[in-house]
């Protein structure tokens, strides 16, 4: 990977992160109302409008205004949450965290499920196995991620009380070290496990094609003929080529896990980026609103571009035109 | 074209439908066409996941058009107790206000519809469109158009629309406009590149010696042959439309003048530990719904795929 197609593939990002900008700037100014209303909440005074108004250049000829609007998003200021009194930005960074749990645990679990029930069905295409858990995984992918959720309140958690219903910790709980480990562990696992039934389908379905065509390869043809066990085979060389795209979906799923955790924080009373969405449409405290919006494009767009180098690492035939 | 009389014989079926597109003048192409669509559909009801597709799909459009007729209540009158379980009276239960969830259910494939439906013919004009230009002008404009594409393939649907709905205020309108307008890239590189295989087509170049026009041989030759693998893709892409717009309706962004099965969803929440059938059946519509359109386009494309 030379350092110009780095410097190449950055610069391809600029247009990305401009029209995303310019969204942004255009529903503040297109929504009905005034446009200081989207930047600083709708029940603010005077004088803190005109405080934002003129940090905003609002007064000034939209051209101007765009160029402000981008150097004060560039500078990470996101406008201000009059509801809560404080920079978006701020409030924002601070739900981070927990959806970044959540959501990086559901795609571990996917990614390993997903290979590992690629790798069961491998042997034998189209078998009883396979139809079995191919037609589940379509399924699963199917239904709504919120509705998986309350099946699992249903089912698993107030149906066999083993697991947790609502939130990150137990309540009065203020206990530390092992202990709340445990603690925020036993409530990540239902809504990680969810998240991550639904985001299985991506990884299984490339797993298992590319364990197919691979099984058919010469390569492997002559692992066998070498005598190497079925096993030894399956994971020491089979199973290396399919991993490659396993890896670099992850970037094109980025945006449908983070709508997906969203979703599963709202259901499982989750602490993340998620709740305070919720709770900010039904304050109309739009800044966040968009605020969290921007957050999540340009995350998305990270991820894609992490992704596109991470398959030039691993896989140097791969060239863009 | 030969006479079909005879039984069924897939791989001979495949050649000459092969032929018939190549070398058939292009009068005789409307035929073909024709035929093969027939062909299409016997394939595909030759599959498990064509018929399963088919049938889901179908029973979520009927119910959808017959919705007064199917619906024993209107979706948001009070007609019987509140949170009372799934009975003779209310086959899926009541609300906590009393209102039949069967009926909302029902009313909840006609919105599903009509978010389908417009969605898809927004996705079909838009994707079609740049797809086809871009194609076929090649050059800056095909550049152009694939960065535009590319934009809208990692832009999150999901958050804009969010943003959107909370800025310009939720409607069934509005909703669809954001999401057609936002779901159509996967679309455009699907006819992107159909268009660009077919346009090196014998029964293209027939048509421009026989003085077609460009705009012509697009309309009348390639794009009833793009069209098909377009609508596969079409069917996935609404899919996801469909599970967008349930998310909506559950975090409380749907129309509320009308009812879905993310916003009955969305009224389960508070009483899952008292009412699991406000969550089951809407849940379950979605599910139904999405699976149908994800089968189906799995197995048109499957059938394409082998009758090429």
């Amino acid at each position: 990977m030379t350092l110009g197609y780095v410097g190449w593939r950055l610069l391809q990002v600029v247009p990305t992160a401009a029209a995303i900008l310019l969204i942004g700037f255009l529903l503040i100014h297109l929504a009905p109302g005034d446009p200081v209303l989207a930047l600083a909440g709708e029940s603010g005074d005077a004088e803190y409008y005109a405080f934002i108004g003129d940090k905003f250049g609002l007064d000034e000829p939209l051209p101007q205004q765009l160029l402000t609007y981008t150097g004060r998003v560039l500078q990470a200021d996101l406008g201000t949450s009059y509801l809560q009194g404080r920079p978006v930005a701020e409030i924002i960074t601070e739900r981070v965290p927990a959806t970044l749990v959540l959501s990086s645990t559901a795609l571990v679990l996917s990614s390993v499920g997903g290979v590992l029930l690629g790798l069961y069905v491998a042997a034998r295409p189209h078998g009883v196995r396979d139809t079995t858990v191919s037609s589940s995984v379509l399924a699963v992918y199917a239904a709504p991620v919120f509705w998986l959720g309350q099946l699992a309140i249903l089912v698993l958690a107030l149906g066999t009380g083993w697991f947790p219903v609502q939130g990150m910790r137990s309540p009065g709980s203020d206990a530390g070290g092992l202990a709340a480990l445990y603690d925020v562990a036993r409530h990540l696992a239902l809504p990680a496990l969810v998240l991550a039934s639904q985001e299985v389908a991506a990884v299984y379905r490339l797993t298992r094609v590319g364990l197919a065509d691979e099984l058919a390869s010469d390569h492997v043809r002559t692992a066998r003929a070498k005598g190497l066990s079925g096993r030894r085979v399956m994971l020491k060389h089979a199973l290396r080529r399919p991993l490659v795209p396993v890896v670099t979906v992850i970037g094109g799923r980025a945006g449908h896990l983070l709508s997906g955790a969203i979703v599963i924080e709202v259901v499982f009373g989750w602490p993340g980026l998620g709740r305070l969405l919720l709770t900010s449409l039904q304050a109309r405290d739009n800044p966040v609103v968009l605020g969290i919006f921007l957050v999540v494009a340009f995350a998305v767009v990270l991820a894609n571009l992490a992704t596109d180098f991470a398959y030039r690492w691993l896989d140097p035939r791969v060239r863009y035109q | 074209m030969t006479a079909r009389t005879g039984p069924e014989a897939p791989s001979l079926d495949r050649d000459v439908d092969a032929s018939a597109r190549t070398e058939l003048p292009a009068a005789g192409l409307g035929a073909a066409v024709g035929t093969s669509r027939r062909r299409v559909l016997r394939r595909l009801l030759r599959r498990p996941a064509g018929v399963v597709g088919i049938v889901l799909t179908g029973t979520v459009v009927a119910v959808g058009l017959l919705a007064p007729v199917l619906a024993p209540f209107d979706p948001f009158a009070v007609v019987g107790p509140s949170l009372s379980p799934p009975s003779g009276a209310h086959p899926m239960g009541t609300d906590a206000l009393g209102r039949d969830l069967l009926s909302g259910v029902i009313f909840g494939a006609r919105t599903t519809l009509v978010v389908a439906g417009l969605v898809g013919v927004l996705v079909l004009l838009i994707g079609v469109v740049v797809g086809t230009v871009s194609s076929y002008l090649g050059g800056w404009a095909d550049d152009l158009l694939m960065r535009l594409t590319e934009l809208f393939q990692v832009l999150p649907r999901f958050f804009l629309a969010i943003v959107v709905i909370a800025f310009f205020g939720a409607g069934l309108g509005l909703l669809v406009l954001v999401l057609g307008l936002t779901s159509w890239a996967l679309l455009a590189r699907v006819v992107r590149s159909e268009v660009l295989s077919l346009k090196e087509r014998e029964f293209v170049d027939a048509a421009r010696a026989s003085g077609a026009s460009g705009a012509r041989i697009v309309v009348q030759e390639i794009l009833p042959n793009a069209l098909p693998a377009g609508t596969a893709f079409l069917g996935l892409i609404l899919a996801q439309v469909l599970l967008i717009e349930a998310s909506l309706g559950f975090i409380g962004l749907g129309d509320p003048n009308v009812v879905s099965w993310g916003y009955l969803a969305s009224q389960a929440q508070r009483f899952l530990r008292v009412a699991w059938w406000m969550s089951v059946f809407p849940g379950l519509a979605i599910a139904v719904a999405v699976l149908g359109l994800n089968l189906l386009s799995d197995a048109v494309t499957d059938v394409l795929g082998t009758s090429r």
